[in-house]
């Protein structure tokens, strides 16, 4: 138990009457990829803002590597390790692409508090943030301003940011969400190639991509656990094909 | 003998509250809907007295005085909405901000112009100006008490509207979800129009019922309006239930401490530095007391939902 | 948030600027221009001007970086001021004292009021530095044995080592364009360091900013200590111009024209303050010498140009240009 890289134990949150996460328990082991699927409200996206701290559980714990997270603020989670990618993208619109990713490569790499010496002139930085944007495939976008990317592109630079972190668990809201086939495509090939380096949780509707990439897959259903198992247990579950697969499976 | 003095500053306080939330009505409507923060609104609040003034001088009669300065002040406020604050709806906050600022420094200038430099009266209806024997030894001017009960009949009336016209209803919906409101297809054009008229004859209406025991001169409307944005900061943007209670809050506690900081303090300090510290404190009080409101509550007391 | 030009990305770093530098050396020439007119006249506008320069300068860090709009800055140059006229007061008018005390009273007023403030955002920010602002203007009018509401005049200006380097209007104002130019030179390396990439970056998300990590509140209190530093310096400067102090420096109108300044020269350029300071105090006066009746001009002016001339003086200026370099 104590090898888990994320434990969530007996998570309970409620928003007056509504029950949204109802008696969560998930494990993740180092380098497994964990997929959560559920119909739209089943309580996926909350779940993921209870582990990086934008919303605080009624109930529960979440560990991570054996600390307890739940009374660290969203930043202190982030500096034991823990990234998130949004749902919404949520890159620093006026910041270069290579800009951001620097950011967070500064985040985890010495003092911030730094008031006189040019940030963009540090090679380090810099260093470290172009190979971020290579493993996503941004390199020849580095200094493009965030806003004047792509949908799909800024898809992979939230990817890159949280790369940058070297995270002992990445949080991943849709990545796919609103991105074209080809586009999507490529997502899937970048987390191909980063699986295995850490833990990730990955929230997802693309059903392709969830059974390509999951090692594990939960079922979440008005807030509770389905079911739990490797893709094959859980595409011929019969609860969960009745309850949810079966009409996207097709 | 002190008790007294209480009662009769409790009704000072109550009297300033109800003048306050006549004008940070207006203020809330506006900001809460229309997201737009409007400086100029202190001097509609000036306007509404000099007005009065004039229309007193031409017709000798205070109701009718009151009436045209109302339409008049009506008819120059959508004139500004007409020509400027339209262009300002969807612009910063900033931008609002110094375009109206701009439009006080015009209308305090104009004023001094048009009607001089040196303060104006305006006297008392007949029959009002005197005092009433409130209990034995406690009189207190009739005036003060009309405009308690104006202002809370006023109140009254807005609580009536906002909570049970179809205008209201849409004026609710906007100070939250101005976006939908749009998309519903409600003319949110003549919307805006409506509420700013209203919110502008608010503060002429405060401004002619204080004109009589206040001197009206220009810049009285500077102090007056970022009173009024404590108001309804302390009250949270868009509520009017908040802008009552937060206005009736701030008149009382800025009368009483102006009035008994000194006493207070001497229980606790020599009376010389009492004297000295007394009045800066009394007159930072409401400020302090914004400062814990949005400390605890960085939303203020009655924060309208969906807003952050 | 208050989001100007939100499309205009943040340069990533300082480039030398021609204008800038062009900028500074006519400040550095105007007391041999003004040798030949109403010489202290002109020296003393133009103190004054880049004296609100600084203040602006620190607004516009803020604002225009920071997304942090405060409406109480002229607090800060209050501060510095009634710390150098209470110092003199006392006796103490050594600019080795009063000088750093002048900075760590400003310094530490944003820090404690920065602590409270920063729990704020958007709206209710612009209200609470009201508020403090406010405080400090009525607490300085109580100050009954150093003048109260009339204020207090200094009995000489601020000596180096006892010696008056300040006594003539020349030195002081190589002096305050020094400053200026030095407070220019510091904000600018500090929104492009490490820091001021991430007090812009918490401008820009707070979320995504502290899911990166980073605790923004305590970049943005540090930002806000700079930025009361830097009203407390111009504070000390216009004490030692004016040779006076009074609350008026305190009050909310002088906040609000410092936000105007910052907006007429253009915001999150640094130099745009310069500029806005410039040309508001510049065309204040103008237009008083012109008419009594100024601000029936002026009030009107800012109308338009928020109307008319979006991004400030420096934005005008760009697309101007840009129109020209079009054809």
């Amino acid at each position: 138990m104590t090898e888990a890289v994320l434990l969530i134990e007996n998570l309970r949150k409620s928003f007056g009457g509504l029950v949204v996460t109802d008696g969560v328990t998930l494990e993740i082991g180092p380098g497994e990829l964990h997929a959560v699927i559920g119909p739209n409200g089943a309580g996926k996206t909350t779940l993921i803002h209870q582990v990086s701290g934008t919303l605080t559980p009624d109930d529960g714990r979440i560990l991570l590597n054996g600390t307890d997270i739940l009374p660290l603020p969203p930043y202190e989670r982030a500096k034991l390790g823990l990234a998130r990618s949004f749902q919404i993208t949520s890159v620093l619109p006026r910041f270069s692409a290579l800009e951001n990713v620097a950011l967070a490569v500064q985040a985890r790499s010495g003092s911030s508090y730094s008031f006189l010496r040019p940030a963009a002139a540090e090679a380090a930085l810099n260093d470290e943030a172009m190979a971020a944007l290579a493993e996503v495939g941004l390199e020849h976008r580095a200094d493009i301003v965030a806003a004047h990317l792509s949908h799909g592109e800024k898809r992979a630079l939230e990817l890159a940011i949280a790369l940058a972190l070297e995270p002992k668990l990445l949080l991943l809201d849709e990545p796919m969400a609103g991105t074209g086939p080809e586009e999507s495509e490529r997502i899937v090939t970048v987390l191909k190639k980063l699986k295995g380096r850490f833990a990730m949780l990955l929230v997802e509707h693309d059903m392709n991509a969830v059974f390509a990439l999951a090692d594990r897959i939960s079922v979440l259903t008005y807030g509770r656990v389905l079911a739990s198992g490797e893709p094959d247990a859980v595409r011929n579950d019969r609860a969960v094909t009745e309850a949810y697969l079966g009409e996207e499976l097709e | 003998m002190s008790f007294t003095l209480l009662l009769i500053q409790t009704l000072n306080g109550l009297q300033f509250g109800v003048l306050l939330f006549l004008i940070a009505a207006g203020l809330t409507l506006v900001f809460g809907v229309m997201d737009f923060i409007n400086l100029a609104h202190g001097v509609q609040y000036m306007l509404g007295a000099y007005l009065a003034v004039m229309f007193y001088a031409w017709t000798g009669s205070f109701v009718l005085a009151l009436i045209l300065a109302l339409l008049a002040a009506l008819a120059f406020g959508l004139l500004l909405e007409f020509t400027v604050f339209r262009q300002l709806y969807d612009r910063d906050h900033l931008e609002q901000v110094i375009a109206t600022f701009g439009i006080i420094i015009f209308l305090n200038q104009g004023v001094k112009v048009v009607w001089g430099a040196a303060p104006l009266n305006l006297p008392i209806p007949d029959g009002l100006a005197g005092v009433v024997t409130l209990m034995p030894g406690l009189t207190y001017p009739v005036w003060r008490l009309v405009i308690i009960a104006s202002g809370l009949i006023v109140a009254l009336i807005l609580y009536f509207l906002v909570s049970q016209t179809r205008v209201g209803m849409l004026v609710r919906a906007g100070a939250t979800h101005a976006r939908i409101v749009s998309a519903l297809g409600v003319d949110i054009r003549r919307l805006f129009m409506i509420v700013f008229g209203f919110g502008t004859m608010l503060a002429a209406f405060a401004g002619v019922m204080i004109a009589p025991i206040l001197s009206v001169e220009p810049g009285m409307g500077d102090s007056v309006l970022i009173l009024a944005f404590v108001v309804i900061v302390i009250g949270g943007i868009g509520s009017m239930r908040g802008a009552f209670i937060a206005a009736l809050l701030i008149g009382l506690v800025d009368t009483l401490g102006r009035s008994f900081m000194i006493d207070i303090l001497r229980l606790v300090m020599p009376p010389s530095p009492a004297r000295t510290v007394g009045p800066a404190i009394a007159s930072m009080l409401i400020y302090v007391l914004m400062a814990l409101v949005l400390y605890f509550r960085p939303a203020g007391l009655f924060p309208a939902k969906g807003r952050s | 948030m208050t989001s100007l030009a939100a499309d205009k990305p943040v340069p990533r770093a300082a480039r030398f600027n021609v204008g800038v530098a062009l900028m500074f050396a006519v400040l550095a020439l105007v007391p041999f221009a003004a040798a030949f007119g109403p010489e202290s006249y002109v020296l003393g506008l133009v103190t004054r001007v880049m004296v609100f320069a600084i203040a602006a300068l620190a607004v516009d860090f803020l604002c225009g970086f920071g997304g942090l709009v405060t409406f109480g800055h002229a607090a800060f140059v209050g501060l510095g001021a009634y710390t150098v006229a209470i110092a003199g007061a006392h006796g103490v008018t050594d600019m080795t004292v009063t000088l750093p005390l002048a900075l760590i009273v400003s310094a530490a007023f944003a820090y404690v009021t920065g602590t409270i403030c920063l729990r704020t955002n958007g709206v209710y920010f612009i209200m609470i530095t009201l508020a403090f602002g406010q405080m400090a203007y009525f607490i300085a009018g109580s100050l009954a044995p150093y003048g109260g509401d009339d204020g207090i005049t200094l009995p000489t200006r601020s000596t180096l080592f006892g010696l008056a380097v300040f006594g003539n209007d020349r030195a002081l104002y190589y002096a305050t364009l020094g400053f200026l130019v030095a407070s220019y030179l510091l904000c600018r390396a500090v929104v492009y360091s490490r820091f001021g990439r991430v007090f812009r970056g918490a401008r820009e998300n707070p979320t995504r900013m502290a899911t990166i990590g980073y605790d923004v509140f305590r970049y943005q209190r540090v930002g806000y200590v700079i930025a009361g530093s830097l009203g407390g310096l111009a504070g000390f400067l216009l004490a030692n111009a004016a040779e006076f102090v009074s609350p008026a420096y305190m009050s909310w109108q002088r906040s609000g024209e410092l936000i105007i300044m910052v907006l007429f020269g253009g915001l999150g350029t640094l130099y745009g303050a310069i500029v806005g300071a410039a040309s508001y105090l510049l065309l204040e006066e103008g237009l008083a010498g012109l008419t009594e009746n100024w601000k029936l001009i002026f009030g009107p002016l800012l109308v338009i140009i928020v109307l008319f001339a979006r991004g400030g003086l420096v934005g005008l200026a760009a697309s101007v240009r840009a129109r020209f370099s079009r054809d």
